[in-house]
């Protein structure tokens, strides 16, 4: 059984394509271990009969040679994507019980291409965190070692579908990334983390959150697996009107393609302060990996990126501040019952959201409140345009872009929930992408010195995933990761 | 920049969020300090510098001004906290 549980995602698909294995016996192999790695508090919701129903209906495709390119694999679904008649909370006191009548545009591509759902995973509130402790489930945990008997943070927010196919509870997941929350867990947790191009993937039916930077993305142990699902979920869909007019490509291909001469650039203010040594260094392995793989390495500057975060901090709790009104206690979700209607709104959103759900409401409505709209909205929202065009000039003389993906390796809870400044810096990496709209992808890369995963990250131009999975792909072959969770459900490599 | 906890009031009223005496005091400093660490972005001069509002600066797609869904009541009430027939039931608002 063991054995089915260290079966890539690609493997699995070819070994169900020629009999060796049915998708019941890979259902069956992974609620095992869903069951033993509960301690992980991965999942939010199961859904058992679901799945045992899609591997059943996966199975009869492939006997009839009708099966989708995810027929009878078993993946999990970050507890943001609403699913058709299955609890949606978006780990959210407020929505507990919210049983959606539609499903995400995303989740439907994934099941009509024969994906087997193993559940809801935990996440941050609202998607907003770095370390998956702000749900209201509590924490994911990192299946990687404990630091001095202390369970490490997943990173977050999509902190559950890191740990959970780092754990080897779930062969792929669907994660969503606002500001790093696919990236950053994914190099926490020692797996592949896309952050597509924004308007690749369909934004319908999952919650919002700042919907200028949300895009959905998947996690998965290999590049390869990356570029499979991830063809999967991309595509047109008119009901989100940011959502691109590109027609279906399949990104397999791309996975192989040589990076000989491809241009890769290296920002020099990604040397933060602070950045733990065992970073740049592997920083700088990458380099090596990707010049020995023929790619030419290219000195660059993204002059901005000290104030993406900043940037960030205003424009996505100002768009949070305007998502989240529409939990207002009366169409869905809890209500705290009071005198009168502004009385039950305060009341029900009080007690409805957790702190830095609030926090983040907060500093929203103020950076858009009269008076101050200029000084902070308008100002975060020039500056955004001067991150993007770092970016658009650096891609004038670059293919893509190499970054570490986190400052530091994976942190114990409770670390670091006390600052929220301190939180923030987690994705100091990451935002910029988002802020500019580029794809991004984590590739698992190196150690720390206790042992904990690193990850190094790749961005390039919008639309350029492709690209990003052959050079992601050169990182991976040279950079041989161990991959050996601790408290993974068994022997994975 | 500090924010007192007047103005916490403030925007927690305008948020509609119940914020207790005691909270915002907590909030005051919270607020104050993710605000004055945000305030670095008065460092960048951004003089005649559009303002960007998301990546997408294409015009957006047409489509008819149709109906496309509808006698769906049913569904649009399944998750209300309260309901009576085919209403949302909320708290009294005209005396």
């Amino acid at each position: 059984m063991s054995d089915l549980l260290k079966m890539t995602a690609t493997e699995a698909r070819n070994s169900l394509l020629k009999k060796e294995i049915s998708s019941v016996e890979l259902l069956n192999a992974y609620q095992n271990a869903m069951e033993n790695t509960k301690a992980l508090n991965n999942y939010v919701t199961l859904t058992l009969d679901t799945a045992k129903q899609m591997a059943v209906n996966a199975d009869k495709a492939y006997a009839q040679g009708s099966a989708g390119p995810l027929a009878g694999l078993p993946i999990g679904v970050k507890d943001l994507f609403c699913t058709k008649d299955i609890e949606t909370t978006a780990c959210s006191a407020i929505l507990k019980g919210f049983l959606p009548s539609y499903e995400s545009t995303v989740t439907s591509n994934i099941w009509h291409s024969g994906g087997v759902m193993l559940g809801k995973l935990n996440c941050d509130e609202f998607a907003m965190g770095s370390s998956n402790e702000t749900s209201i489930f509590g924490p994911a945990v990192n299946p990687w070692s404990k630091i001095d008997g202390i369970d490490l943070s997943p990173g977050g927010s999509s902190g559950g579908s890191a740990s959970s196919v780092a754990a080897g509870s779930a062969l792929m997941s669907l994660g969503t990334d606002t500001g790093g929350s696919i990236r950053q867990p994914a190099a926490f947790c020692g797996v592949v983390g896309l952050k597509p191009t924004y308007g690749r993937c369909s934004r319908w039916g999952i919650v919002a959150f700042a919907s200028s930077l949300d895009q959905a993305g998947p996690f998965t142990r290999t590049v390869e697996d990356s570029a499979l699902i991830f063809s999967v979920m991309a595509g047109h869909d008119p009901k989100d009107s940011t959502s691109a007019s590109l027609g279906y490509t399949n990104f397999s291909e791309a996975v192989k393609s040589s990076i000989e001469g491809i241009r890769v650039g290296i920002p020099a203010e990604y040397n933060v302060d602070g950045m733990d040594i065992e970073i740049s260094d592997l920083w700088k392995k990458g380099r090596a990996w990707l010049e020995q793989a023929g790619a030419k390495i290219v000195d660059i500057n993204l002059p901005h990126t000290k104030y993406a975060l900043p940037c960030y901090y205003i424009i996505a709790p100002a768009e949070a501040s305007s998502n989240l009104a529409r939990y207002d206690g009366i169409r869905y979700g809890k209500r705290i019952e009071a005198e009168t209607l502004d009385a039950m709104y305060e009341a029900t959103r009080a007690d409805g959201f957790g702190e830095e759900v609030q926090r983040r409401i907060l500093i929203g409505t103020y950076a858009l409140s009269a008076g101050y709209y200029d000084a902070y909205y308008l100002k975060a929202q020039q500056v955004r345009r001067l991150i993007k065009e770092d970016f658009e000039r650096a891609f004038n003389d670059v293919d893509a872009i190499l970054t570490p993906t986190t400052p530091t390796p994976a942190f114990p809870l409770g670390a670091e929930v006390s600052d929220p400044i301190t939180m923030y810096l987690n994705d100091v990496f990451t935002v910029p992408a988002n802020l500019a709209g580029l794809p991004g992808i984590s590739v698992p890369a190196g150690f720390s010195n206790q042992g904990l995963p690193l990850g190094l990250q790749l961005l390039a131009p919008p639309f350029e995933e492709g690209r990003l999975f052959s050079v992601a792909n050169a990182i991976e072959k040279q950079a041989e990761f161990l991959f050996a969770p601790a408290r993974a459900a068994g022997d994975l490599q | 920049m500090s924010v007192d906890k007047n103005v916490v009031k403030k925007i927690s009223r305008l948020a509609r969020i119940h914020v207790s005496e005691e909270k915002s005091e907590l909030l005051s400093t919270d607020l104050g300090n993710i605000l004055n660490w945000i305030e670095q972005l008065e460092e960048v001069n951004t003089d005649g510098v559009e303002p960007l509002t998301g990546v997408n600066e294409h015009a957006l797609a047409w489509r008819y001004d149709a109906v496309t869904d509808g006698e769906i009541t049913d569904e649009v009430l399944k998750n209300a906290p309260e309901k009576a027939g085919e209403f949302f039931v909320v708290p009294k608002v005209i005396e």
